[in-house]
């Protein structure tokens, strides 16, 4: 038995204690958001924040993150409202749509820490999630305009 | 069922063109009178148990609410069918698109692309097929609502007109689209359907917002891998290492005894295990002792299939032009007589490497398999072979069957085969329950049907004035249509996709395929050919102007002279590209394509510094005709050009002793979000007939990039992956 806090609600999970916590949120929860796409932490599809932070659920025993703080996609806000998902629907960056519940994961964990990035820092934050389908320009475009939403949420 | 976004169909059972006949052969290949014995279309219910709603037609379904849905019969795999599709019928249905709900339709004679000739998402020709379909379905419904409310009204329906949802008539009645559709499904269905012109479009040709976005941005869009069932057990599959061998014998002993594991069984595709969870599955299959029969390729290595293209090379080939496999102004002069005349002749062979679809979605299908039914639930391209296949594993009709079609987390092709669904079905009928059957990336990446390889030699010859004199193409590869649909004679398929419209003036023409297998299934993937056969063409074509001193831009222009779509593409995207003005330190490089219908043209700007490539910008001018959405077209062709470049830098699978080296994405590189450079897409505005845009995008990309080394560097590069070569 597992307990865990996933998007403020804590729970206890009957599952063997080395079981990635992907597959936790997916068959025990069923939050679907986070997605499989390579199990070696190399895709960034199933990114999810731990105390904040964008973290790899593929490879994450669910064992290690008892006591913390899980959020996924569906946590991210009730309504589409964080500013990430806001320029998302904005910019129309999804194509196929796999890949983005980790590249908005990834994403509004840089604007957390940083509601300014610059190019390199978007580079630094979100290349470790892949696009098959090849939304790169528009997720660039898309985190600078979150960024600015971010910071008119703030300063209003 | 869980998940938000598009709802499955749930409650019923549900120039020279090689696609057409591709398909239509392979349907009935697998279907055995598939076609006539398909489940009637939705058109055929009536009215649902929750309110009244009735179908005008097969693709459109009004409620007594006002609800309006519009059933898809593409798969929406992020080429944004889920959204140009239903622009087209809403653009007659006169209804703002934000109304519309979407289901996936199910397998249906209406639905049958009669491009393809089967229910196919593929060859890019989507809108091209639904073009007049669903705007006609559109008027039609249209029409039969005015037809109800003025019957209702007792006034003649020429006194109405319908806008927003609603019927109107010149005396200032109203009835929304809700309250006339019972009368109106019971109306006939019109005849004489005038559409609209060009210029009366709301909708089509708008820039307006993907239907699908917002349901991908909440994590409630649901996939293949999201279904989830009453009772589901999750199933992972051993697949022999060795491509095409099998497993010998099987001990289950250890991984039976497993937690979680109800079932671990041998099916036609592999070792299957069955438990109440993913990881316990995929922990038990580790432990599942398999001895495996290598098969035909234990030998099999990529230098031996290097040599067997080789020395199929040196055969005379099947001609392409005696045939008629080639457009008709394409003539076969003299060969000898032109190369040995020419001035200056160019003998170049172009290599192209195997390459994994890596869709970012593995393989995974849900089945449900009961006596008497089977429902599965797949994001697949193609819903009547789904519906075959499952028939076949199942034990069923193909009309037992319900395909369920879920959104694609990509396909490019690669789920244009289905593979993967049979041992989903044989794992449910084992155990009595839903299964769910996941491939892991290493099982996704090893066992693709792989784009096939190929060696293309190109002789060419340029007069004493630098006319084209002679040009000629000898391509060697296995054929991905005679596996696909044994029953297709024809020896050219795919293999020839746009080099049998070689757009450029020349004297004498000659195309020939020496087809040659390597004992690996491939596949059909995004572009399929016009990849490698365009690759062939603009480097040669940039291999012939260095020769003469011409520059690329001027000496392909000469050559498509009175060709205005060809050449409007070209000069644009010089002119947007800056061509002959690069930074300090950067070079350009050009190729064109004519394919799907389209006409695209690209500029690749580079630079490179210590052997280090950097690619800074790709700018790129397309013709499609008249768009649909344009803000999706442009989206498909920068999807394109980075599927090109992931391919042109890196994309190499490689084979030892019959086994897939590439496993994952650390040894199958993809391009990355720090890698891409700069994107400018150009539309030019046109009303000719809509042309393809999903696989228009990446083929001129990799030879563009190549002809940009070739001006920075003086290297040729005649074969890829790039990262294979050293540019320093």
């Amino acid at each position: 038995m597992v307990t865990l806090t996933v998007n403020g609600t804590t729970q206890n999970i009957d599952a063997d204690a080395d079981t990635p916590l992907l597959w936790i949120l997916r068959d025990h929860l069923s939050l679907t958001g986070t997605k499989f796409g390579c199990g070696m932490a190399l895709c960034g599809a199933c990114t999810v924040h731990i105390d904040g932070a964008a973290v790899r659920s593929c490879v994450l025993p669910v064992k290690a993150v008892e006591g913390k703080h899980i959020t996924t996609i569906e946590g991210l806000s009730k309504d589409r409202s964080h500013p990430a998902q806001r320029a998302w629907i904005e910019a129309d960056v999804p194509q196929c749509g796999y890949c983005q519940s980790g590249q908005i994961m990834s994403a509004a964990a840089l604007l957390a820490n940083n509601p300014s990035p610059n190019d390199a820092d978007i580079d630094a934050a979100l290349s470790g999630n892949i696009c098959r389908c090849g939304t790169y320009v528009r997720i660039r475009k898309a985190v600078h305009r979150a960024a600015e939403l971010l910071r008119a949420e703030k300063s209003s | 069922m869980s998940g938000g976004g598009f709802p499955r169909e749930v409650d019923q059972p549900s120039e020279v063109d090689f696609g057409r006949r591709v398909f239509l052969q392979r349907t009935a290949l697998v279907g055995g009178g598939l076609v006539l014995a398909l489940a009637l279309p939705p058109s055929t219910r009536g009215a649902r148990a929750a309110g009244e709603a009735r179908d005008l037609n097969a693709w459109l379904r009004i409620g007594s609410d006002d609800s309006i849905t519009i059933v898809v019969d593409r798969s929406e795999m992020g080429q944004g069918v889920y959204t140009a599709l239903p622009m087209l019928l809403a653009e007659e249905l006169e209804v703002d698109l934000t109304r519309i709900k979407i289901v996936a339709a199910p397998v249906g004679e209406p639905y049958v692309n009669a491009l393809n000739g089967g229910q196919v998402t593929g060859t890019s020709n989507s809108v091209q097929d639904a073009w007049e379909k669903l705007r006609k379905a559109g008027a039609q419904a249209r029409m039969m609502l005015i037809a109800a409310a003025a019957q209702m009204w007792h006034i003649n329906p020429s006194e109405c007109h319908a806008a927003d949802g609603k019927v109107l008539s010149t005396q200032g009645k109203t009835a929304s689209y809700g309250q006339v559709a019972v009368a109106a499904a019971k109306m006939p269905v019109p005849k004489d359907v005038v559409l609209k012109e060009a210029a009366q479009f709301r909708l089509i040709g708008k820039p307006l917002a993907r239907l699908d976005t917002p349901d991908k941005v909440d994590g409630s869009a649901e996939f293949g891998l999201d279904v989830k069932l009453p009772g589901m057990l999750y199933a992972v599959i051993a697949l022999s290492p060795t491509l095409g061998g099998k497993a010998a014998s099987v001990d289950s002993t250890a991984a039976s005894a497993m937690p979680g594991v109800h079932r671990v069984l041998a099916t036609t595709s592999g070792v299957v295990v069955v438990a109440d969870h993913f990881w316990q599955a995929r922990k038990a299959r580790d432990a599942v002792r398999i001895s495996w029969d290598a098969g035909p390729n234990a030998n099999l290595n990529d230098a031996g299939i290097r040599e067997l293209l080789q020395k199929a090379a040196a055969k005379p080939g099947a001609s392409a032009l005696s045939r008629n496999e080639v457009s008709a102004s394409l003539k076969n002069g003299n060969a000898g007589d032109a190369l040995k005349k020419a001035a200056k002749t160019l003998s170049a062979v172009y290599e192209l490497p195997l390459l994994a679809h890596a869709t970012m979605e593995p393989m995974n299908c849900t089945a449900d398999v009961k006596a008497d039914r089977c429902d599965v639930y797949v994001g697949t391209q193609v819903q009547q072979m789904t519906q075959s296949a499952a028939a076949e594993a199942a034990g069923l009709k193909a009309d037992q069957v319900n395909v369920h079609t879920t959104l694609l987390g990509g396909g490019f092709g690669r789920r244009l085969e289905v593979d993967f669904v049979p041992a989903a079905v044989e794992a449910s009928k084992a155990v009595g329950a839903p299964v769910k059957l996941i491939w892991t990336r290493e099982d996704d990446m090893t066992h693709d049907y792989f784009r096939p390889p190929a060696r293309e030699e190109v002789s060419a010859g340029l007069d004493e004035k630098g006319h084209l004199v002679a040009w000629e193409l000898s391509i060697s590869g296995p054929s991905i249509t005679s596996r696909f649909d044994p029953t297709n004679k024809n020896p050219f398929d795919s293999v020839i996709e746009y080099v049998q419209n070689f757009p450029y003036a020349v004297t004498h023409f000659d195309l020939r395929y020496n087809r040659q297998e390597i004992g690996v299934d491939v596949g059909y993937m995004r572009s399929v050919s016009h990849a490698a056969n365009c690759f062939a063409i603009e480097s040669s074509m940039d291999e012939l102007a260095a020769m003469v001193s011409r520059d690329p831009l001027d000496f392909r222009l000469e050559l498509l002279a009175g060709k205005p779509r060809h050449t409007r593409v070209l000069k644009l995207v010089a002119e947007r590209a800056g061509w002959g003005h690069a930074p300090k330190g950067r070079h350009q490089g050009i190729a064109f394509m004519e394919g799907y219908t389209s006409h695209i043209a690209q500029v690749a700007e580079v630079s490179i510094e210590g052997g280090r490539l950097k690619i800074h910008k790709i700018t790129c001018v397309i013709d499609c005709g008249q768009t649909v959405n344009p803000r999706i077209v442009e989206s498909q062709i920068e999807s394109g050009i980075v599927y090109g470049l992931s391919a042109a830098l890196w994309g190499d699978i490689t084979l030892r002793n019959g086994r897939v080296q590439q496993r994952n994405f650390n040894d199958y590189r993809v391009l990355r979000l720090n890698e891409t450079p700069q994107i400018e897409v150009h539309i030019i505005p046109s009303d000719a007939p809509p042309g393809g845009i999903g696989e228009t995008g990446l083929p001129p990309v990799a030879p563009a990039v190549c002809n940009a080394i070739f001006a920075a560097t003086g290297k040729r590069l005649r074969s890829l992956p790039i990262s294979a070569h050293s540019l320093a």
